[in-house]
């Protein structure tokens, strides 16, 4: 292909006729996804007040290692580095994180808010040079599914601990007995939520049957694709409400340790 | 109500916003308001359009930043009492006015790869189609090449990559042949090489502004981002290629 002479100049960065508001929703994405960085990242390196009772922060879930009820592997390996800081968040955030990084919605929302490119649609840049997801490091993007099996596996985990979040353990007794806390709709809602946003991802829509071109001689992908397609068009809704309540759920059991909050149970 | 227009006058991107006041009545649009001001006060306006029913294409232009069909866009969607500026696209070469010469669109077009369909299934020449096959790419179809998601891309408007990036309104063209049931022809490659489609970062904001609220990114753009991981960028499926073969 040729290039084209255009006559009209670029905008410079934020020119704009726009009338409306258009920084606004990039500068919220840009406070509101701050704000999750900076506390998910305070709260995977606390390594405590994880855990209260049969309930576990989502953020260390699975817990691998760690010292709570919940580690499947027991305490802190001994294998693990004296110098590097050990929290059981750190050996498992990574892969939610990645797939939230490379996910096909956060990727447009924060090349806009952090990288203003573009600032807003029809809204000048502040760069002239540009590579897209063409070329190093952009093109890592592509991995985005391989962080989709490993959240369809933390989905799994996460629904494991809402199971264990319906058994309590009488502390005088040791007798262990179905209810129901706050805590444990807490733990739901955030299952719930962070399925919403998995199962609506655009990757596993392609996976499953997007790909395909004749659907009608597969029945059971065909039903498949039109589920993940019903999620997938509000991804971005899942999205938030399963971050932020991610967020939420961590600080509800964080409180809860702390004896800050006391849990009511409902039965 | 006597409204303030600011309308982009001059040739090949030079020019200036120049002011006209008209009076604007219940039910009109942009169009309504600039035909009446070329019929009354600007006789040499340069301003392309058809049919006035959001069906032809032919009216795109900038309302209030936002690339728009002038002839869908109702006086009252706009803010009242304040003026309104109609501009030309920006993606593309200004000729005059509010006219710019799309032709590249044209010429991009007639380098995919066309509709290739299997051969027939019936002995008289006819296909045989699933309807829920199709249901996909019908959306697509809507497509009436207005071009204003070649407009407010920015890989097209800020970058100028027209040598290299074909824009999305030919990646929904592109979707459309290859999710067609019956197409047999392979575009993965020459999308990732020739297309540009790694270009593309998301911002949605093509299917922000279709008038056939068709969902270029979601259902046109990622689903072929996806093809193209399958064939390029995904070592489990190359490896499972290579034992199928």
């Amino acid at each position: 292909m040729q290039p084209i002479p255009l006559t009209m100049a670029p905008g410079r960065f934020g020119a704009t006729t726009r009338r409306d508001a258009w920084w606004l929703a990039p500068l919220g994405v840009f406070f509101a996804l701050s704000a999750f960085i900076v506390y998910s990242t305070w709260a995977a390196l606390q390594g405590a007040n994880y855990s209260f009772g049969p309930y576990l922060s989502p953020m260390y879930s699975p817990e691998l290692f760690g010292d709570s009820p919940h580690a499947l592997f027991g305490p802190r390996p001994g294998w693990w580095p004296a110098l590097l800081p050990f929290s059981p968040a750190i050996l498992v955030l990574w892969a939610p994180g990645g797939f939230r990084l490379t996910c096909y919605y956060y990727r447009g929302a924060y090349y806009k808010a952090f990288w203003a490119d573009p600032p807003s649609c029809a809204v000048g840049e502040p760069r002239s040079s540009y590579w897209g997801e063409r070329s190093f490091p952009l093109i890592l993007q592509n991995v985005h599914r391989y962080f989709l099996y490993l959240a369809l596996v933390f989905i799994v985990f996460l629904s494991y601990d809402v199971w264990r979040a319906l058994w309590f353990e009488n502390p005088a007794t040791g007798e262990v007995s179905f209810g129901l806390g706050v805590g444990t709709l807490v733990l739901a809602l955030n299952t719930t939520l962070l399925g919403g946003y998995t199962f609506s991802c655009h990757s596993l829509r392609h996976l499953i049957g997007g790909g395909i071109d004749l659907l009608s001689k597969k029945p059971a992908r065909m039903a498949g694709y039109h589920c993940v397609s019903c999620l997938n068009r509000h991804h971005m809704l899942w999205a938030w409400t399963s971050l932020v309540w991610v967020g939420f759920s961590d600080f509800y059991v964080r409180m809860c340790a702390m004896g800050v909050w006391t849990d009511v149970r409902i039965f | 109500m006597s409204t303030t227009f600011q309308i982009w006058r001059g040739d090949k991107g030079s020019g200036a916003f120049k002011e006209y006041q008209t009076d604007v009545a219940e039910g009109m649009v942009v169009l309504d308001a600039v035909l009446q001001i070329q019929a009354e006060q600007a006789f040499d306006l340069a301003v392309r359009w058809n049919c006035k029913a959001g069906k032809c294409g032919s009216c795109s232009a900038e309302v209030n930043g936002q690339p728009r069909l002038m002839c869908m866009t109702r006086m009252n969607q706009l803010p009242a009492g304040e003026a309104v500026t109609i501009e030309p696209m920006r993606a593309f070469p200004h000729i005059r006015d509010l006219v710019t010469d799309v032709s590249w669109n044209f010429a991009v077009k007639k380098r995919i790869t066309p509709f290739t369909p299997r051969p027939p299934d019936a002995p008289d020449g006819t296909w045989r189609i699933a309807q829920e096959d199709v249901d996909r790419v019908q959306e697509f179809r809507k497509c009436i090449e207005c071009f204003l998601c070649q407009d407010v891309c920015h890989v097209l408007r800020d970058h100028r990559l027209h040598d290299r990036f074909v824009g999305p309104r030919f990646l929904i063209y592109a979707a459309a042949l290859e999710m067609h049931p019956l197409d047999n022809e392979n575009r993965i490659a020459d999308l990732r090489e020739a297309g540009g489609i790694g270009y593309c970062n998301i911002t949605k904001c093509c299917t922000k502004v279709c008038p056939e609220s068709i969902t270029i990114t979601d259902n046109g753009i990622i689903p072929l981002k996806e093809r193209v991981v399958d064939e390029f960028y995904d070592p489990v499926r190359k490896l499972l290629r290579v034992f199928r073969s």
